[in-house]
């Protein structure tokens, strides 16, 4: 009959690893465990105390264990080859530690096991195939010498690392040996472990895994190469690594979790997670399941985790994520639209762009008195304020918040020179943003304003002079926001076509039937009321060309504005 | 960050350190069970003032998540709460006369004792209205969120106050002891906070919510802070600068991810809007011992006397840490 036997390698809660030997000794499969030798004695030998009269626990040479060094690897044969010694019973050793957790009963891992008798749970892979090694040192930590501690001595570490890499240096490995990484949670047959341990070249081996970087994950998976007939690629245990190499801890509610999962045998778990322990050690036996493990029916959990830590939700600004600019992976949450100049030529133009599909339409959202929030609600969702103050105090974090907390619903609001131009930069390089422009549109109100000229001049330059500069951030080479620029004057000549563009932009799947244009403010004597602007020494440039009156011929306007 | 101004900080750090040994002359033991803390206990740290109806609720939501120990300065109270602390079990308590705000709103107080008995563990310091949710506090204790924390080598963890609020006015429910109070303030706003770095201490500086839109719509700068690092692995060399808003060394207050991922981070849930308040604002109107002269104080006063309701129609009603955690106010960053 074959049977499976477990080495342990123990360090931190004892009382778990010892809950989990006995049941693994009780259901039939001999344990051998390796306590780290930097345990104190008294815990040690309580565990002794506590394994005393089961038959099939030992306990092999204590060695002082160090994470990344031979010393790992030194724990793991010393308790192998007691295993092989001590129970010639068993034909498949099962490597594990002190926070494993069996899932699955002895009885449904040995009948797995007895139906592939001759195969090694191993996970071996090159290391040009493994993406998952995160210290930076792929096959470094293969050629390069690693005598010092990452741990105690980092500095040291580092150093060596810099000046082999300068020196080029690359160790010459064993003749034979293609390095291979993997999980050190394997189970191996007798026959193959046997085989490694044994093999005549071992102490050349040896040498050279002394001084490599983390061996525990390289020794037995190259070794493996070497000597089994049939390496299955893949470890038994389920263990899950997050994006700094750590792995993943279990709690008890992650219960149905590992249920899921159909694994053997589950790493690491929480010492406390009382549930876990309970469920799985004490749990009633069920009818046997023959189900094949498959952790990757759980790894969206892992993958959102990963996602979620080191791309985050785009467009969100929060206590732990505040994101350098241009690092923000999105700067907004989701697309929204800015008019400027279109409510100034059109009347009602609010309400009439509400019609077209799911949105809210606000007014100049950063005018100078207040926020002009769509039907002038004082308090806007998620319960921003209408106080200009409160706004200009962080207006990046006034628009961000806006847009994340509306999400499904597009924002559209109005702009113009005369609001806070705080944002120009941070819209113009958002591919969230979707600006239309009507360029020198702002000298409508003024323009029926009835206001004394020398004031309508002032204010005309004042604002002209504001609109240059948002185009110059407009036209730079880091836009990336859905741009529509006009002159008034170029507007005019198709008002319509251009609307039913940027309504399209914004309902990509649904058609626009523009219907009947909103009314738009007369411009009878706008051209000559341009031509009086330039006469008193003020030079209107961005409304385009108006020179509309016979009596002014030899005004010369741009048509286009240019950016200058 | 160049040397002289890294130096600067170092000095700064040392010199509150110093303070707050010259401050522990002001502590007088009331009850010191300290000994009764073990190798790996989550302790909280507390300074208070006559809050005797908050306490039953404050030291059972925190004994419920596993802290096991709470060391307390009380302020001269007059209401009861030295005589209940003293009873309690598992908590260690001095008295002071000392000025409130000499002692740097309790800062000086509560860095000594943090040096003294947090040394090497995780401290949490909150006031007895703050109640902190991480990510999974439903279902997994702080020691899991602390053993987790050590073994990602992070060692400070962030809660950004979340001011909470009844829907009527604040004097219409009475709170009574032992009640949980996010039964009557159990409204919060989720998607208003102004958030800017502080280039010389690294950490945020975030500023909005109820207080901010209802008292602070004119003179946002001087809206109360509402950014915390309230849970730390304490190491005797450290300093709170002011409240638990920022941290010596700076490293400490780096606790949001720069590239535009989430670290992990949770929020602290401000129970100052219940009808204890409104007799509490005027006590403290009168000592002028808070931050500023007071101002908030007076601003609240201010507010006060129109009756206020923080409760608006973009109120969103408190379900659990999950919820938060959707409207973008915590993170479970990568803890599965």
């Amino acid at each position: 009959m074959t049977s499976v036997g477990f080495i342990m390698l123990v360090h931190t809660a004892l009382n778990r690893a010892a809950q989990v030997a006995r049941h693994w000794a009780e259901a039939g499969c001999p344990v051998v465990m390796h306590v780290d030798k930097s345990v104190g004695n008294r815990a040690y030998n309580e565990m002794l105390r506590k394994l005393d009269g089961l038959g099939n626990v030992r306990f092999c040479r204590r060695h002082r264990c160090e994470w990344g060094s031979w010393s790992l690897v030194a724990a793991s044969i010393s308790a192998a080859e007691m295993m092989l010694k001590e129970f010639p019973e068993v034909q498949h050793i099962y490597h594990a530690s002190g926070s494993c957790l069996p899932l699955r009963p002895a009885q449904e891992l040995r009948d797995y096991l007895a139906k592939q008798p001759d195969t090694d749970f191993i996970e071996s892979v090159t290391t040009g195939d493994v993406p998952w090694t995160v210290d930076g040192l792929e096959r470094e930590r293969f050629l390069f010498w690693f005598p010092f501690s990452w741990k105690r001595q980092r500095r040291l570490f580092d150093r060596a690392v810099r000046i082999q890499r300068r020196l080029r240096v690359a160790r010459r490995i064993p003749e034979g040996v293609v390095p291979h990484l993997g999980s050190q949670w394997w189970c191996l047959t007798r026959k193959t472990l046997s085989a490694i341990l044994q093999d005549p070249r071992r102490p050349e081996y040896d040498r050279y895994f002394r001084k490599v970087w983390i061996p525990d994950e390289s020794y037995f998976q190259s070794l493996v190469r070497l000597h089994a007939r049939n390496v299955e690629s893949r470890s038994l245990t389920l263990s899950k690594f997050d994006f700094q190499g750590k792995p993943h801890i279990f709690y008890d509610d992650h219960v149905m979790l590992l249920r899921r999962s159909d694994s053997f045998v589950a790493r690491k778990i929480w010492p406390q997670a009382d549930l876990l322990y309970r469920v799985f050690l004490e749990g009633e036996n069920l009818a046997l399941r023959q189900a094949e493990p498959n952790p990757a029916r759980i790894d969206r959990v892992f993958a959102t985790a990963l996602e979620r830590r080191t791309r985050g939700r785009p467009g969100l600004y929060m206590q732990s994520r505040f994101p350098r600019a241009d690092h923000e992976n999105g700067k907004t949450a989701a697309p929204y639209t800015v008019f400027s100049g279109f409510a100034e030529l059109f009347e009602g133009f609010e309400p009439w762009v509400g019609n077209f599909g799911r949105m809210t339409v606000h007014g100049h959202l950063f005018a100078p008195d207040k926020v002009h929030f769509a039907d002038e609600a004082e308090i806007y969702r998620g319960g921003l304020s209408d106080s200009a103050a409160l706004r200009d105090r962080d207006p990046r974090g006034f628009l961000t918040s806006m847009i994340w907390n509306t999400r499904g619903d597009r924002q559209v609001f109005q702009y113009g020179p005369d609001d806070n131009q705080a944002l120009n930069w941070f819209m113009s390089t958002d591919s969230n943003a979707q600006i239309a422009v009507i360029t020198g549109a702002w000298a409508i109100p003024l323009y029926h304003s009835g206001l004394d000229f020398p004031a309508i001049r002032a204010e005309a330059a004042r604002l002209q002079k504001i609109e240059l500069e948002f185009m110059k951030v407009l036209r730079s080479p880091w836009t990336k926001a859905r741009l529509h620029l006009w002159s008034l004057s170029d507007f005019l000549q198709n008002p319509r076509d251009y609307l039913q563009t940027i309504l399209e932009e914004m309902n990509p799947r649904n058609p626009v039937v523009l219907g009947n244009l909103p009314v738009m403010r007369p411009l009878d004597d706008f051209g000559i009321f341009l031509h009086n602007l330039r006469n008193q020494g003020m030079n209107p440039l961005v409304m385009g060309d108006f020179t509309t009156s016979p009596r002014r011929p030899e005004a010369v306007v741009p048509t286009r504005f240019t950016g200058e | 960050m160049g040397f002289i101004a890294k130096y600067r900080l170092r000095l700064v750090r040392k010199r509150w350190r110093m303070r707050a040994m010259r401050k522990r002359r002001e502590l007088n033991p009331v009850a010191l069970r300290t000994d009764r803390i073990r190798k790996n206990d989550v302790l909280v740290f507390s300074t208070l003032r006559n809050e005797r109806i908050r306490l039953p609720y404050f030291l059972r939501y925190y004994r419920d998540l596993g802290v096991a120990h709470f060391l307390i300065v009380d302020n001269n109270s007059d209401d009861g709460s030295r005589e209940y602390l003293a009873e309690q079990p598992d908590v260690s308590l001095w008295t002071t006369t000392g000025s409130y705000k000499r002692a740097r709103f309790g800062v000086d107080w509560l860095n000594w004792l943090q040096s003294a008995y947090g040394h090497g563990h995780w401290t949490l310091v909150v006031d007895v209205d703050e109640f902190l949710v991480y990510p999974f506090c439903d279902v997994r204790p702080i020691q899991a969120l602390t053993d987790w924390l050590d073994a990602s080598s992070v060692k400070s963890f962030s809660a950004m106050l979340l001011d909470m609020y009844p829907e009527g006015p604040i004097d219409e429910a009475s709170y009574h002891e032992g009640q949980d109070p996010f039964e009557i303030a159990c409204w919060f706003d989720s998607g208003n906070y102004m958030i800017r770095r502080n280039a010389e201490y690294g950490n945020l500086w975030i500023q909005g919510g109820p207080r901010a839109r209802m008292f602070f719509r004119d003179r946002p700068e001087r809206a109360p802070a509402l950014n915390k690092i309230p849970l730390v692995k304490w190491n005797r060399k450290y300093a709170y600068v002011s409240s638990t808003h920022t941290l010596l060394p700076r490293g400490l207050n780096l606790t949001y991810d720069e590239w535009g991922g989430e670290k992990v981070s949770g929020c602290l849930l401000h129970a100052k809007f219940i009808d204890t308040f409104v007799a509490k604002s005027e006590e403290e109107m009168q000592r002028g011992q808070h931050y500023a002269g007071s101002h908030e104080y007076k601003a609240y006063h201010q507010g006060l006397r129109d009756n206020p309701v923080f409760w608006n129609q973009t109120s969103e009603r408190y379900a659990n840490w999950r919820q938060l955690e959707i409207l973008g106010l915590m993170s479970r960053g990568n803890w599965v």
